[in-house]
């Protein structure tokens, strides 16, 4: 977990809240820097990361967790493509521990998990799908997705549950860009489960060119 | 537009509680684990024996069987599933973890797609161990682990199979790697269980629904032996015996009966 945080809001090239509910993408260029801002606090952003130029090399939560050996994102996490390269680095961090195990939620996977009246409910699937249309992409696409903000203890029993978020209000995760890579996230609506305190927040992403 | 839930945050916590204490509940239970046994299995679809470092790609309709047997107890088999009549849906790792409330997953437990429906049951399992969290071998973790060298990989394997389906790198997700038995710390640190696999361990799925397979036999990147010597593997595709009412697997949990009646639902009428 680090907090060490050197980048001035007022020299941001793009600076943007994030409504609840809603998905969001960019292009970050190689050396570029995103600080995204957990408001409101407790409110999960689920992610997915493209290399920029060849969609087909894409976030790999798998290699991620097998290359660092540890189940969580947090400060020095490199997110690994499925060819094994670098897309970003988490380079600062205020809450020390973000899922990648856990996947996105889905109307057709609420109906599992929460009942069958949950199918008419938004979820991030949904979003994603939407927003990686924009780029000629479709949900073949959806890989596993990092969840920051989001806490999912695996247990040595191997017990994983979504409990309550240890994101403050104003908690951040910070990343820098190792090659021009497109972001995706959803600003996750569930309400089923504690992963946004059961009340989807906006959130807030600044970004910064290379320096 | 119609508010479709109505549920107050208090509400919503109260019915996820209520969900999560099931599960616990449930975490740990013991199940009857079966010998491998050739003689029992009848009515053979088809047969491989993959050697290793190689891969198999296999369809298998609804309610037939697939048994992988690993004859030296060294080998780790991983697996892609797809529904064979759209192959947009496909296995999702972190579905399958999640709905099940369990990374360390066998024998009783489901096999997720990204649809909320069950495209495979693990009903035999002779209690090795699998791996849902990792992934599968690449060239570079075979580098570090091997020294440089042409050994055959997993990413590799799965490249080859998907063309060989007509499908693309990009339907390749997150996969199973079955006889991959780690464990997990309480910061979160993965390890290999040594001794964990026996010869002649086995795992059994059964088709929910008319599925595409692919099988890779390399070994686990976390298997901290340096000599790549998996030895071959065995797939049967057999009929079976027809599931019970009772069964292990679609009794298992309130969401196992979920996510079987949303499978059922693509097959009413037939």
């Amino acid at each position: 977990m680090s907090t060490d945080f050197p980048f001035d809001p007022a020299t941001a090239i793009h600076d943007e809240t994030i409504a609840a509910r809603v998905p969001w993408s960019r292009v970050l260029q190689q050396g570029e820097v995103l600080h995204l801002i957990d408001l409101e606090g407790q409110q999960a952003v689920d992610a997915l990361f493209y290399r920029a130029d060849h969609f087909e090399e894409r976030y790999s939560a798998q290699d991620t967790l097998r290359a660092q050996n540890s189940a969580y994102v947090t400060t020095g996490t490199k997110l690994l493509s499925t060819e094994g390269n670098v897309l970003v680095t988490v380079i600062a961090d205020s809450c020390g521990r973000h899922d990648t195990s856990a996947g996105a939620c889905s109307c057709e996977a609420n109906t599992v998990r929460f009942g069958h009246h949950t199918r008419f409910m938004h979820a991030c699937r949904e979003n994603f799908t939407l927003e990686l249309g924009k780029y000629g992409m479709s949900k073949r696409d959806i890989v596993s997705n990092v969840n920051f903000f989001m806490n999912v203890p695996i247990e040595p029993s191997g017990e994983l549950a979504i409990v309550d978020g240890i994101s403050a209000p104003g908690g951040s995760v910070t990343l820098k860009a190792d090659m021009d890579v497109l972001v995706v996230f959803s600003n996750c609506p569930q309400v089923n489960n504690p992963c946004n305190g059961f009340t989807p927040s906006p959130v807030r992403v600044l970004v910064w060119a290379a320096a | 537009m119609t508010l479709l839930d109505s549920s107050t945050p208090e509400q919503h916590r109260a019915r996820y509680e209520e969900l999560k204490r099931n599960a616990q509940s449930r975490l740990g239970r013991s199940v009857p684990r079966a010998e491998h046994d050739v003689a029992e299995i009848t009515d053979i679809v088809r047969k491989e024996t993959i050697p290793d470092g190689w891969y198999w790609t296999t369809r298998i309709a609804r309610g037939q069987r697939l048994r992988i047997v690993n004859p030296t107890g060294r080998a780790t088999v991983s697996a892609l599933i797809w529904n064979a009549a759209d192959t947009s849906e496909r296995y999702n790792a972190g579905d399958t973890v999640k709905i099940q409330w369990n990374a360390l997953l066998g024998k009783g437990d489901l096999l997720f797609s990204d649809m909320g429906r069950v495209l495979a049951s693990i009903v035999e399992d002779s209690g090795t161990g699998h791996d849902f969290l990792l992934g599968a071998s690449t060239q570079a973790t075979n580098a570090a682990r091997y020294g440089a060298g042409l050994l055959r990989n997993t990413r590799d394997n799965f490249c080859l199979a998907v063309a060989k389906l007509g499908l693309q790198r990009r339907d390749i997700g997150p996969c199973i790697s079955f006889f991959a038995p780690i464990k997990i710390d309480t910061e979160g640190a993965f390890a290999w269980k040594d001794d964990a696999i026996k010869p002649g361990d086995f795992v059994e799925l059964r088709a929910e629904m008319d599925l595409i397979i692919v099988l890779s036999n390399c070994p686990h990147p976390l298997d901290p032996r340096t000599d790549y010597a998996p030895g071959s593997v065995d797939a049967i595709v057999w009929q079976g015996p027809p599931t019970p009412a009772d069964d292990l697997c679609r009794t298992a949990s309130e969401e196992a009966v979920r996510g079987f009646e949303n499978t059922d639902a693509l097959f009413a009428g037939e």
